[in-house]
């Protein structure tokens, strides 16, 4: 495992939820579940962060909003959406302002389902965005050596 | 002699990230106990350096990663300067030249939260500098030169002659560890209200060098705190290591178990103290003829 999977602080933001979901993932940090052993902070700036947990469904207002917290992020980065608002827009999908899941706006890596997520399963889906952060990370330093002309 | 200090500004400049990286690590731990959490691995903030260096590029303007770099220079420099034995008036000097730069880095940016973080540090500085300096003037007072060099070989421990100072110290030590009441500027912990105070707009390498820049400066304020019990021999040495770990550990103590205070309340205590036993303590060492 290399140090940006080891290291990985993330970012939430609550789309249109009831916030059930939301509850679930502060509920991670708590020194029940403690997601810190994993180095994994909870950061209220998309600069810094390296995962991003949407919760809620997408709607005309919020697009625009996640949209821009994902293009501050930097390379590499992974998009989880949690509970299943955010996986399809659930009980919502069918209202007048909702677009649907996070995937209308921005890709999505991983999805947890749930209504509500919980913990552990909030948990399982970060650790598999890690695998995916792994593979990103990756990709960018492949790009940065044909960038410097370095031979592959 | 000359050897000594060019061989104990190599280590430090070596050493210092080394132990600052560790007394991090052990920090987040020790908080995480304290908390009842099992907290992140030792090394975490290795890792977390490494994943910022792998980071894509970014910066908001040219000249912030420049001034950002200056400001680790300099606490470099300055850190080097300590350990070899230099000018105290000096270091402390360059050690706000040093926050100083990372402060205008952090103005650069025109980010809103940014400057609310930038001028929130303006504050503590001013609440902690005058302290800093009455720590240096009773350090001049009693050893008769403003050289580390003249506390450490004048054979007396300075603790006892200036243990109203030594308070004074560790009190502004909260604010420069950037622990809590007076995290105002930035904090390292998931308090969100001011996003990441100064920190706000750096990003991927920058920030990697913002955080080597406090592990530089942790190391080199523990040196303050342990000149205070050199004496020349061995087992001044010992006691000033045990008292930095237990200072550190009663810093974390403190942070775990205050809320975050508002900016006049960190510059009104500062300022007390420093009146009270900086101005108190000098007072007395002029009174006594020490």
């Amino acid at each position: 495992m290399s140090n940006t999977a080891k290291s990985p602080w993330l970012i939430h933001y609550d789309g249109s939820s009831c916030n059930g979901c939301d509850i679930e993932v502060l509920a991670c940090l708590t020194p029940l579940y403690d997601i810190e052993r994993f180095g994994i902070i909870n950061t209220g700036n998309p600069k810094h962060a390296d995962v991003f947990l949407v919760t809620g469904s997408v709607n005309e207002k919020n697009a625009p909003v996640i949209r821009q917290i994902y293009e501050e992020m930097l390379e590499p980065k992974v998009v989880i959406a949690v509970g299943i608002c955010a996986t399809s827009g659930g009980v919502f999908r069918r209202c007048y302002n909702v677009m649907g899941g996070t995937d209308k706006v921005i890709p999505v890596d991983v999805y947890v389902p749930g209504c509500a997520a919980r913990p552990e399963a909030i948990i399982d889906g970060v650790v598999k965005g890690l695998e995916i952060l792994e593979r990103k990370r990756e990709a960018v330093r492949m790009s940065r050596k044909k960038v410097r002309g370095v031979p592959q | 002699m000359e050897w000594i200090r060019i061989a104990s500004m190599i280590c430090f400049v070596i050493l210092a990230p080394i132990l600052g990286c560790m007394l991090a690590g052990a920090d987040r731990i020790i908080s995480a106990r304290m908390q009842r959490r099992k907290g992140p691995p030792f090394l975490q903030p290795y890792y977390d350096i490494r994943k910022l260096l792998d980071k894509e590029k970014s910066s908001v303007n040219s000249v912030q990663d420049f001034y950002v770099f200056c400001s680790l220079l300099f606490m470099v420099i300055t850190g080097a300067l300590f350990f070899a034995g230099g000018n105290m008036l000096l270091v402390v000097f360059m050690l706000t030249l040093s926050s100083v730069l990372l402060l205008v880095a952090a103005f650069s940016s025109n980010s809103p939260y940014a400057h609310i973080g930038a001028e929130r540090e303006l504050y503590l500085m001013m609440s902690y500098e005058p302290m800093l300096l009455f720590t240096v003037i009773g350090l001049y007072i009693f050893a008769g030169g403003f050289g580390v060099m003249d506390v450490v070989e004048g054979g007396r421990m300075p603790f006892p002659y200036l243990i109203g100072i030594f308070i004074g110290f560790t009190f502004i030590l909260t604010i420069k560890f950037r622990k809590s009441p007076f995290d105002l500027g930035t904090s390292h912990h998931a308090h969100q209200e001011l996003v990441k105070g100064f920190n706000v707009e750096f990003s991927g390498r920058t920030l990697a060098m913002v955080e080597i820049l406090h592990w530089y400066e942790n190391i080199l304020l523990l040196g303050f705190v342990a000149l205070f019990f050199l004496n020349g021999t061995l087992w001044g040495y010992v006691l000033g290591v045990i008292i930095c770990i237990s200072v550190y550990i009663s810093e974390v103590l403190i942070d775990n178990s205050f809320a975050r205070m508002k900016w006049q309340v960190a510059l009104k205590s500062a300022w007390a103290v420093a009146l009270i036993l900086g101005i108190g303590n000098i007072a007395v060492l002029f009174a006594t003829g020490v």
